[in-house]
């Protein structure tokens, strides 16, 4: 029940990108159509799932044994930056069609403030093994339904007749306003 | 007086955060009041300062494939040691700012001037391109700052992160017409989206007026 509760705290009411704001670029970058939005999405889920695991176990193992805490932001960042190259060279060679799916969104996850974001939290929170799987899993979950629901939302943003200044992003921060208001009447629901 | 016009025109033009969208989650996320966004601005200005100077101290010795990874270590070192003394000496900052200050490290104006300017050109350059950069950085997080404390609470303040005392507190709208919605996601994300619209209709704006020239 508990873990439950995690979970769905993690993907609707802290939701990462509409009540953290992180993730931002790949929000207003690669939501224009919905197959990209997922494309980018299953990606994101991937990525963060390895290395929040790698990076856990890599803290707990090698930095804490070695009281090298303080080293955990340049170990991290490297992890994921060689995690994303390494999904890529994998995804090249032995699968084609999911490479073609994933493959122009991979490199641009290595900058995705959510991942860095959530191997450090999953630290910070003093979470266990089985939390750290659920919050790793949780998180980039609700990364990827809110960026689903924003291509909804532009693919038909495109036929509208939205003025000069507006057209373009700050139209989409509009909509993603609306949408923090919705998602913030989750809070009190568990 | 016109240099100085131009400059802030070109600040604004230019501005990397509501003109090219850079480093957005931070400038939407901490721009509750102006404590914040001073603190978030400085350590980015000392950060991409010193992360332009060193890359472009070390970029003929740089092998072009690993350029990146490079990149990153420096400024992920840069940003821990700013990380470990703010928790040192502004230990109220830390408080607010939280799990914002290792984030700078995927920031993404830090590693674009990075790319685009300190692994170009020379010292005194990149130096001055970082200061630039984060000082329009800064700018625009005070303004996003400025708005959303004045319209959620109606008080303007500043306290000394060092010392945590007071350095003034203006009251401009009284308490009971303050809308608290500003200092939420909803605010965050409606103010960001009129300033952007407010730069990109002076952008649109400016070649008519040389054409009219």
């Amino acid at each position: 029940m508990e873990l439950f509760s995690l979970f769905f705290s993690a993907v609707v009411i802290n939701n990462v990108v509409l009540t953290k704001f992180l993730g931002m670029c790949p929000l207003l970058g690669v939501s224009r159509k919905t197959s990209s939005a997922l494309g980018m999405g299953a990606a994101v889920v991937f990525v963060i799932f390895g290395s929040s695991v790698f990076t856990y176990i890599l803290y707990y193992n090698v930095l804490v044994p070695l009281s090298l805490e303080y080293m955990d932001l340049i170990t991290f960042i490297l992890v994921i930056a060689a995690f994303v190259q390494f999904v890529e060279l994998v995804l090249k060679k032995y699968s084609t069609v999911l490479y073609k799916a994933l493959g122009i969104y991979l490199p641009l996850i290595t900058t995705n403030c959510v991942v860095l974001y959530v191997t450090l939290i999953n630290i910070t929170e003093g979470f266990t093994f089985v939390e750290m799987v659920v919050y790793s899993l949780a998180t980039p979950i609700g990364f990827m339904m809110v960026l689903y629901i924003f291509s909804t939302i532009r693919e038909r943003l495109d036929y509208a007749d939205v003025p000069n200044a507006f057209k373009g992003n700050p139209i989409a921060l509009i909509v993603a306003a609306i949408m923090a208001g919705i998602f913030t009447s989750f809070v009190g629901l568990i | 007086m016109k240099s100085i016009l131009n400059y802030g025109l070109n600040l604004l033009k230019e501005n990397p955060v509501f003109g090219l969208y850079l480093g957005i989650c931070s400038t939407l996320a901490i721009t509750i009041n102006l404590n914040n966004a001073l603190g978030m601005g400085v350590s980015v200005i000392a950060i991409l300062t010193v992360s332009n100077i060193i890359i472009s101290l070390i970029r003929n010795i740089t092998p072009d494939e690993i350029r990146i990874p490079v990149y990153i270590v420096v400024i992920a070192t840069l940003v821990k040691a700013v990380e470990l003394l703010i928790k040192a000496y502004a230990p109220a900052i830390d408080a607010a700012l939280g799990v914002f200050i290792p984030l700078i490290v995927v920031n993404c104006i830090i590693l674009g001037r990075a790319e685009a300017f300190a692994s170009k050109n020379g010292v005194a350059a990149s130096a001055l391109d970082g200061l630039n950069m984060g000082v329009a950085y800064t700018l625009s997080l005070v303004a996003m700052s400025l708005i959303r404390q004045i319209l959620a609470t109606g008080i303007v303040n500043f306290t000394n992160p060092f010392t945590n005392v007071e350095v003034f507190s203006v009251t401009l709208i009284p308490s009971q017409f303050t809308i608290p919605i500003f200092s939420g996601p909803i605010g965050a994300f409606l103010t960001f989206a009129l300033l952007a619209a407010g730069v990109s209709a002076i952008r649109n704006h400016q070649p008519k007026l040389k054409e009219a020239k």
